[in-house]
């Protein structure tokens, strides 16, 4: 018996390996995010088990929001308190500070979209456990004012060598070049390259080291301090040990965590904020797994439905029905451990393209092998063979239905379950997908995206079981149109489709799967910018924006500059960083309180004239949600320690505000935030060449940009487009899945109806009028799975948006033009799909076909 | 023996045709240089014993299969100079076809199956004609049936119907009574009779079933490839007195 299917399978390679595919592409990506999240896991905890020592001394609160350091320090007598701790080896002061942009010998900022660009002092301190931090490993440590080392994949990327002048630009650098210019730019001599001579690396961050005085210098404003203390152990003194003996001697304000800690910390946080990667992933593996289950029961429903003579005839020969089914099962079995192996193969290739891509953004990883873990092997199998063998006990259990007297009949229909039976049970299905969507998306249960998700789900489930049905009149009014247009072909190509409704609704059904997501998605884009467009163009005042393109601070010199341009009437600096709130992150924004008015903000509760340092404004959504109202104290713990602040007013949502809590610029410094500027708000009188004069500015600063209100919103929608981008890149690979369904289902129905082609071409049908015919076929089911999937996807878009139009996104755009893109874009699948079975059809030997039974 | 009268209007003309299958101790002379002419508005039976190269022989006359040397004539046309885009056009216009197993397409109407060849050659029927064929085969109200809800007998009735239809040079029947009971066979085999008498269409039938050759005008014997015998005007028992001779000397 087991040798009867294994013959089979061998018997049908071609349909086999286009049934895995889908298996294969579905574990691809679990073992792909798998393997990569292990990897960048691995990496960063390696990574920042080399960039702590062994007990890290820092200020309370850390770092702020974008990770750069605070403004509080440590005073360097502190230092000396602890080199008197018996337990340490050595204690150094590092200097550190964000945004201080390497500038690449062609003028390019050297920087990725998310790693850090570093600043800060040469230190030759040993790494916690002993480990070897990063070194000089060519020329020698900086000395004075006019020496720099940089990290070897800068230096690189940059295109320097030693002894050559690099362009620095300390975009947050406390101290005022010459002048009382800009400090734009320094350009200190490269003096040596450093690197991390047992492993590691910067994840793509950018590190420009100067000798200690000149980072005091440019980044402490010339107090001797450092932002951050590493104490060495000594021989057989342990972290914890060491970081307990150094803890009371530290002023207030002050922490000592052990390097282990600190290393994890860091890493977690990283790995966080990247996290959704792997749930993406997943989602997507999650997709092309349901998609190629379609295919999978539809190839197996029509082996079986092709096969039902010879399962017959081994039921004639004795076998039990239980035999039979098995076999069956046996063959997806084979199916699935094969898919799942080839997918493993695809999912390492996959990883190695996603890090190769990250590597692209400035996220390194190069110096980590990829790391397979057990779980990985183990998912993959169980998610590949599970899914097939699934799939195909639906077909394989009707075999069991399979009469042995059917072996001696000529053809053999293999009993079908009743379509009234199936409408009913998809119509439930939907409903109850409904529902659950409905609860997702509206109320406020827990895990609303487990329930979004699910009744998406249930609702694809329930409209593909019903398709046969709702469908219908679809297929016969593709017939009528096909009959009209192209005559007899198109009638037989529209009575083709129509034949077997289930397997025509069940290949569109994969499609339709595919583009509801891309719909869904569409709408989603298109509806995100269209509310970003509004808020813009209700919100912009003023009449340009400077931002940092990388969305860090600048130095507040910059609005220094913008407020002698000629021209220029008002400057509106705003900053925003990160505190906390009982444990929470909590955005927080300054703006000073004469330009309340200007930014056109709208205080619906309070007196803005009781907006002063000491007190903030709320924003009204924020506050309704966290209950505070005017009077109200709230206290937020800041990087310099406990702050409460009085509630003077709250202000309608508006986008220009970019964190919930607004603060005066005083306080905001007080609270230990950098004295830096996120944003500037320029209002001019719009003198002709105005813009020349602003861009002159920041010609010297490649990260900083003026902007129009066009120009920003164009900016605003750049991330949109780009995400939606990715998530189509992703789905087309659901498409790709879907298009081989269609060719799979093609070529079997070609093989079934191999004497009909025969016939056909004996009566005088040409090739040309055979291939036509396929592709018309193809063309209908395309067409069809496009448009389920154009509905449901609107219909989840608009759900969707629908829900959260209350969260700053109330603009419910539907992008037309896309979605006929999608429905052109299903012809030319169709189209595609034909090619390879209307070609076998057109190739079929005439007589041979004829004789075939 | 090349027996045939020489007709000036032959419908169909083998010369030398020559074809075999396998190769060395395998090797098949499925026909071995076979010349025969088919005269126009005549009932020709094919018969010979199993192997005797009768099917091929028809196969390739009706440009469904090639042979390895020789040529055939359609009318005026050497089917065997012609490429697909020729041979598709031939089949279409020139030839019809009955097989042994109806070979309706089965998402068409009985109407629309025998409008087929017309309709994909982009023609319309003759419409005196085509009321005539659907009178001679007696389907009356099953038109508008599909083949699954037809007889086998009424299959093979609008098979030979989608043959005529398109009033072709000349009609293959291969075995056109093989699947069939005695009765419905005989359905089948009195239109093939009565499109030849009414209409002079020329009829090409292969069959074993002596009782089938019986109503044709000539009954050509195949053996090993050859052809070795023909009645004219035959009945059951000659054609069984040549099967029983063909027998005795083929051990």
């Amino acid at each position: 018996m087991i040798r009867a299917a294994l013959k089979s399978l061998l018997g049908r390679k071609v349909r086999l390996v286009m049934s895995t595919f889908a298996i294969v592409l579905g574990v691809a990506f679990v073992a792909g995010s798998l393997i990569f999240s292990d990897t960048l896991s691995r990496s960063f905890t390696a990574l920042f088990a080399s960039t702590v020592g062994d007990v890290v001394v820092r200020p309370v609160g850390g770092t702020t929001a974008d990770g750069a350091p605070s403004t509080v320090t440590i005073p360097a007598d502190v230092l000396d308190d602890l080199r008197e701790v018996p337990g340490a080896a050595r204690v150094d002061g590092n200097v550190n500070a964000f945004g201080v942009f390497v500038v690449s010998a062609d003028g390019k900022v050297v920087s990725g979209f998310g790693p850090p660009a570093i600043g800060g002092n040469w230190s030759d301190a040993p790494a916690g456990h002993g480990l070897e931090g990063l070194a000089i490993t060519a020329g020698h440590e900086p000395h004075g004012p006019d020496e720099v080392v940089l990290d070897e994949r800068t230096a690189e990327r940059a295109g320097y060598e030693v002894g050559d002048r690099v362009d620095i630009i300390p975009s947050t650098a406390a101290e005022p070049s010459e002048g009382g210019g800009l400090p734009t730019h320094l350009t200190p001599t490269l003096v040596g390259i450093a690197g991390f001579p047992s492993g590691g690396s910067l994840n793509g961050a950018t590190y420009a080291a100067f000798d200690t005085p000149t980072a005091q210098k440019l980044f402490l404003g010339g107090q001797d301090a450092y932002t951050d203390v590493w104490v060495t152990a000594a021989d057989g003194v342990s972290q914890a040990q060491l970081r307990d003996d150094v803890a009371p001697l530290l002023p207030d304000g002050v922490e000592a965590v052990t390097g282990d800690d600190a290393a994890d910390e860091a890493a977690s946080d990283l790995l966080q904020a990247i996290s959704f990667i792997t749930t993406f992933l997943l989602i997507f593996a999650g997709i092309s797994l349901v998609v190629g289950a379609f295919l999978i029961v539809n190839t197996f429903s029509i082996l079986v439905a092709q096969r039902s003579r010879e399962l017959a005839l081994l039921r004639a020969l004795g076998a039990s029905k239980r035999q039979v089914l098995w076999s069956v099962q046996l063959e997806a079995f084979v199916l699935g451990v094969l898919g799942a192996t080839l997918g493993l193969g695809l999912g390492v290739l996959l990883a190695m393209a996603i890090r190769a891509l990250f590597a692209n953004f400035g996220l390194d990883l190069s110096g980590q092998p990829l790391i397979f873990a057990s779980r990985t092997f183990l998912a993959s199998y169980v998610v590949g063979i599970l899914v097939t063998m699934a799939a195909a006990w639906l077909p394989a259990r009707r075999t069991a239905r399979i009469a042995p007297v059917q072996a001696l009949r000529d053809d053999v229909a293999l009993p079908e379950s009743s379509l009234q039976r199936r409408l009913w049970w998809g119509l439930g299905l939907t409903v109850a997908g409904l529902v659950v969507l409905a609860l997702g998306l509206f109320s406020d249960l827990p895990h609303g995206g487990w329930q979004t998700g699910g009744g998406v789900l249930a609702i694809l489930l329930g409209v593909a079981a019903m398709s046969p049905v709702i469908s219908r009149p679809f297929l016969a009014l593709a017939r009528a149109v096909y009959a009209r247009v192209f005559g007899t072909i198109g009638n037989l190509a529209g009575q083709n489709a129509l034949r077997n409704p289930r397997r025509t609704t069940a290949t569109a059904s994969a499609l339709m799967i595919g583009l509801t997501l891309a719909c869904t998605m569409a709408i989603v884009g298109d509806s995100a910018k269209a509310s970003v467009d509004r808020s813009i163009e209700e919100n912009f005042v003023g009449d340009f924006v400077v931002s940092n393109v990388i969305g860090t601070a600048f130095t507040p010199a910059i609005g220094d500059q913008m407020e002698k341009v000629q021209g220029v009437e008002h400057v509106v600096r705003e900053r925003f960083q990160t505190g906390e709130r009982d444990g929470d992150r909590q955005g927080v924004s300054a703006v000073d309180p004469g330009d309340v008015d200007p930014l056109e903000l709208d205080v619906s509760d309070g007196d803005p004239a009781d907006y002063a340092d000491g007190s903030v404004l709320l924003q009204r959504s924020w506050a309704e949600d966290e209950g505070l109202e005017v009077g109200d104290d709230l206290e937020l713990d800041m990087p310099a320690g406990k702050r409460t602040y009085g509630v003077a007013g709250i202000v309608e949502d508006n986008p220009v505000v970019f964190a919930p809590v607004l603060m005066t610029l005083r306080d905001f410094a007080d609270a230990g935030f950098p004295d830096s500027d996120n944003v500037l708000i320029l209002f001019t009188d719009d003198s002709p060449g105005i813009q020349d004069r602003l861009d002159a500015v920041v010609a010297d600063l490649p990260v900083v940009t003026v902007k129009d209100q066009g120009e920003f919103a164009q900016e605003q929608r750049e991330p949109i487009d780009q995400f939606v981008l990715i998530i189509f890149a992703l789905l087309g690979l659901a498409l790709v899945i879907a298009v081989l369904g269609i060719v799979n289902t093609l070529a079997l129905s070609v093989i079934e109806r191999t004497r009909e082609v025969g016939l056909l071409r004996a009566i005088g049908v040409s090739r040309v009028q055979l291939r036509t015919m396929i592709t018309l076929e193809s063309v209908v089911i395309a067409v069809l799975g496009a448009i389920l999937g154009v509905v449901l996807g609107t219909g989840f878009g608009i759900a969707l948006m629908y829900a959260v139009r209350d969260q700053g996104l109330e603009v419910i755009s539907v992008p037309l033009t896309q979605l006929v893109v999608f429905l052109v874009l299903s012809v030319v699948i169709g189209v595609l799909a034909a090619i390879f079975p209307a070609r076998r059809a057109a190739r079929l030997d005439v007589l041979r076909a004829i004789a075939t039974e | 023996m090349t027996g045939s009268p020489a007709t000036s209007s032959a419908a169909a003309r083998v010369r030398n045709l020559t074809k075999t299958y396998g190769a060395g101790q395998a090797l098949v002379r499925a026909l071995d240089d076979v010349t025969l002419d088919i005269a126009s508005g005549e009932f020709t039976a094919v018969m010979g014993p199993s192997g005797s190269g009768k099917s091929t022989l028809m196969h390739c006359c009706a440009a469904l299969d090639t042979a390895d040397s020789g040529s055939v004539f359609i009318g005026d046309q050497d089917l065997t100079q012609l490429k697909d885009k020729g041979l598709t056009r031939l089949r279409r216009d020139e030839i019809g076809f009955v097989f042994q197993a109806f070979n309706l397409v089965p998402t068409l109407t009985a109407e629309e199956n025998i409008q087929l060849p017309m309709a994909i050659a982009g023609r319309k029927a003759d419409q005196a004609w085509y009321d005539n064929v659907v009178a001679t085969v007696g389907l009356g109200d099953r038109l508008k049936h599909k083949p699954n809800e037809l007889s086998g007998g009424q299959q093979q009735r609008v098979a030979v119907a989608r043959a005529l239809a398109s009033r072709p040079r000349i009609v293959f029947a291969d075995e056109p009574t093989g699947n069939l009971d005695s009765r419905s066979g005989a359905e089948v085999l009195e239109l093939l009779r009565r499109s030849v008498d009414e209409y002079g269409q020329t009829v090409v039938m292969v069959t074993h079933d002596p009782v089938a050759a019986a109503y044709t005008d000539r009954v050509v014997f195949l053996a090993d490839g050859r052809v070795v015998d023909e009645l004219r005007a035959p009945t059951r028992e000659q054609v069984l007195e040549v099967m029983n001779r063909m027998a005795e000397h083929t051990p």
